[in-house]
């Protein structure tokens, strides 16, 4: 079985590969750059003239619901969205109902991500039991199930003591630790980013050091620890001023931040639109400077969805009643792409943060595609606009702030494994 | 990169709901406040009421308890001949499970032209006139610590049936500023209408975030907030924020920040003191001042039916009508 990829601009930021290129593709494999070898015989064809040929995107955060929040989404529903959004890996946090702190659960997601067969979706083990942060939970087990890293998702461990540990134990089965950093103390019944527009409408206001406090106690304790760490999802211009420096000094740590991030700021809440209610909270225009310029110097090294699907109803209370969260999937590549088109970030670097970056920091052999590797491709029409649909939205939440804009950049075809699984049709 | 704020106005500028003061105009609230003017007559007559709003139904939403402010809302809209519903959610449909939509449309199924809200949740009066039927109109009676702006305009009529020409006037506003919703509206309100200068004075754990954005200017002190100020305006202290870690005890904010003769003593001669009550005598006014000269407190209260009047009639579109005799 062979597929040939004509004409399309290659880009493969982990192999320096940037050319117009054929790519072949056998019995799911990468098999060469170029025309297939002699004698192969070709079963399909995908034109890609005018197009970008990239490995397909992996997503280090994004929530699907299943298990124990179906009427939100489904792995079906999502792995969907995610082959129609070019997203071939997804990872998702332990935040589910029951908790990813058993074998059981890891399981779990792994068949009916398989049943579903749209995408890969790789599951991060849950830090403490319950993500309670009272007690560690089993990472030896929770490991050999599959899991690509540990987190305590978006619940705190309030005791230094519990996350000291913790990253120790997570140490010793080398796991990564993905941290998503805000102070429960500092956020405790407020709902969007403390400054003038929080004081203005009235809405509770999280301040920066929710968010920088906490980050930089993690820092001392991965410091002392010597273990591997995540930033999830960086909101503040501060806090990456605070990774860049702890990187200056050598630590082995990497951080995120969502493509809706780098778009949407305080400013949007007004108005209470309880689509641009999320968590972290939106920061401020000059925060969102500060993590664009972070990801141009690659300080922030992988752009993730956040992707939190909800059903209408979670959106349609007044503002602070109202579930945090946005469906992410299907904008994540346009959104990043931004970077690209207004503040002129080379194509190659920031699809490496699209998808080589964040498949090392999982430690999964993925986002990239020279000879021999698994055919996870994306292909995508840089310039090409199109109208964010609820209708056309695949995602089963339909809750995006971006609805009704104007996006620029189009998946065209989705690769998982060799085979098709998504090409898009007007 | 979202869609504009919803507005409360409909295309010629007029009101179709009332929500927030932030955005209204000079003219709109001159225009409100005059209204009111007219209204205020009919309070003093044998037969309190004129048949503006006649047929129609206002329903008092309230899920949150208030006295003063329902009651106000209640006679106002009575006076002018409505019909007239009061539910407290806080004790019917809403703590059975039942969203807040969905109480909403049972509600507009009766037919009624106005909703009142007093919600805990700042932005609800937003989000119930963006999802109500179209020929509703909604009315803000206060949302949590967003907007008041009905009590804004009793205030501001209060000062200037004092003090008319408001090119000249330094207020103060005084007390929790950050959970104040009332706080807000004045200062938008105050602003809008050419007040020289508005100071808020509080301690920094009751001021919000960039406090400055508010348009007014910060005091620490009280003695440094009330020299030569036309008018005080003061805020009620909830007393459970004692229990969190904002403020050591009652009695401190008393001695830094509760209202005394003495302390009033820099203030303009003849500066009126205000408060949207109910009041905490002893924290945060002492008896002296509230029942002094110098207080309007009450005047306040009297004024609120005849501001609530003015903008039902004007919203209900019956403004012009508001000359004819009762």
């Amino acid at each position: 079985m062979a597929i040939v990829i004509r004409g399309g601009r290659l880009i493969d930021p982990a192999n320096g590969v940037d050319e117009v290129t054929d790519l072949t593709i056998v019995d799911g494999r990468i098999a060469a750059l170029g025309s297939a070898p002699a004698g192969a015989q070709v079963d399909e064809e995908i034109d890609a003239r005018g197009l970008i040929v990239c490995p397909g995107l992996v997503d280090l955060n994004a929530r699907l619901r299943e298990p124990g929040a179906e009427h939100k989404a489904t792995i079906a529903s999502e792995s969907r969205a995610a082959a129609s959004a070019g997203i071939t890996t997804l990872c998702v946090p332990p935040d589910t109902e029951p908790v990813v702190d058993t074998q059981a659960v890891v399981e779990l997601i792994h068949r009916r991500a398989a049943d579903a067969g749209m995408a890969r979706v790789e599951v991060m083990g849950a830090l403490t039991v319950g993500l309670k942060g009272e007690r560690l939970a089993e990472m030896a087990a929770l490991k050999r199930a599959g899991c690509v890293g540990v987190s305590n998702g978006l619940q705190p461990v309030t005791s230094t003591e519990v996350m000291r540990r913790a990253m120790e134990y997570a140490g010793t089965f080398d796991l990564g630790v993905f941290l998503h950093c805000e102070d429960p103390w500092l956020a405790v019944d407020r709902q969007m980013h403390g400054g003038s527009v929080s004081g203005r409408l009235g809405i509770g206001g999280i301040p920066e050091t929710a968010e920088t406090v906490t980050v930089a106690r993690d820092l001392l304790l991965l410091e002392q620890t010597g273990v591997e760490g995540h930033f999830c999802h960086l909101t503040s211009t501060r806090a990456v001023t605070m990774v860049a420096e702890a990187r200056a000094r050598g630590l082995p740590l990497t951080a995120g931040a969502s493509a809706y991030q780098l778009h949407l700021t305080e400013d949007d809440v007004v108005g209470f639109d309880s689509q641009c209610h999320v968590r972290p909270p939106l920061r401020s225009a000059g925060d969102r400077k500060g993590l664009r310029a972070g990801v141009r110097s690659g300080v922030i090294q992988a752009i993730c969805s956040a992707h939190q699907p909800h059903e209408n109803d979670a959106k349609q209370d007044p503002f602070a009643l109202t579930e945090p969260g946005i469906s992410g999937l299907e904008t994540l590549l346009p959104l990043a792409l931004d970077l690209h088109h207004e503040d002129g970030m080379g194509l190659a670097e920031l699809l490496a943060a699209l998808t080589s970056n964040p498949a090392k920091i999982m430690g999964v052999e993925r986002g990239a595609l020279g000879v021999g590797a698994v055919a996870d491709v994306c292909i995508f029409d840089l310039n090409a606009r199109w109208v964010l649909e609820e209708d056309t939205m695949l995602s089963q939440g339909h809750n995006s702030p971006f609805l009704g804009q104007t996006l620029r950049g189009r998946v065209m075809h989705t690769l998982l494994g060799g085979k098709v699984v998504h090409t898009w049709t007007p | 990169m979202a869609g504009l704020p919803f507005s409360q106005l409909d295309g010629a500028g007029h009101l179709r709901h009332f929500l927030t003061t932030e955005g209204l105009s000079r003219e709109t609230l001159t225009d409100i406040l005059d209204t009111a003017d007219s209204f205020a007559a009919v309070g003093k007559r044998a037969i309190k009421k004129v048949p503006l709003l006649r047929g129609k139904t206002v329903v008092n939403l309230f899920f949150e308890p208030s006295t003063r402010t329902l009651t106000t809302f209640e006679l106002a809209a009575k006076r002018l001949s409505a019909d007239v519903m009061n539910i407290n959610l806080k004790r019917s449909a809403a703590v059975k499970g039942e969203s807040l939509l969905d109480t909403l449309h049972t509600l507009e199924a009766m037919h009624c032209d106005m909703f009142v809200i007093r919600h805990a949740s700042s932005g609800a009066a937003h989000f119930i006139a963006r999802n109500v039927a179209p020929h509703i109109s909604v009315m803000n009676g206060g949302d949590g610590r967003h907007a008041h702006p009905s009590q804004a305009l009793i205030d501001v009529y209060t000062i200037r049936q004092h003090k008319p020409d408001f090119s000249k006037l330094r207020v103060a506003i005084v007390g929790d500023i950050a959970h104040s919703r009332v706080a807000r509206s004045q200062i938008r309100t105050l602003r809008a209408l050419g007040v020289k200068e508005v100071r808020i004075v509080a301690p920094r754990t009751l001021l919000p975030p960039m406090p400055e954005a508010l348009g007014a200017k910060v005091f620490l002190s009280l003695e440094e907030g009330l020299r030569d100020v036309d008018v005080v305006m003061m805020l009620r202290l909830q007393q459970e924020r004692i229990q969190g870690p904002l403020l050591p005890s009652l009695h401190e904010y008393n001695a830094c920040y509760g209202l005394t003769e003495k302390k009033l003593a820099v203030a303009k001669a003849d500066a009126i003191v205000m408060h949207p009550g109910p009041l905490n005598r002893g924290v945060e006014i002492d008896s002296e001042v509230a029942d002094g000269p110098r207080s309007v407190i009450l005047q306040q209260v009297s004024h609120g039916i005849a501001i609530r009047m003015a903008v039902m009639s004007m919203i209900l579109g019956r403004r012009d009508a508001a000359k004819e005799p009762g």
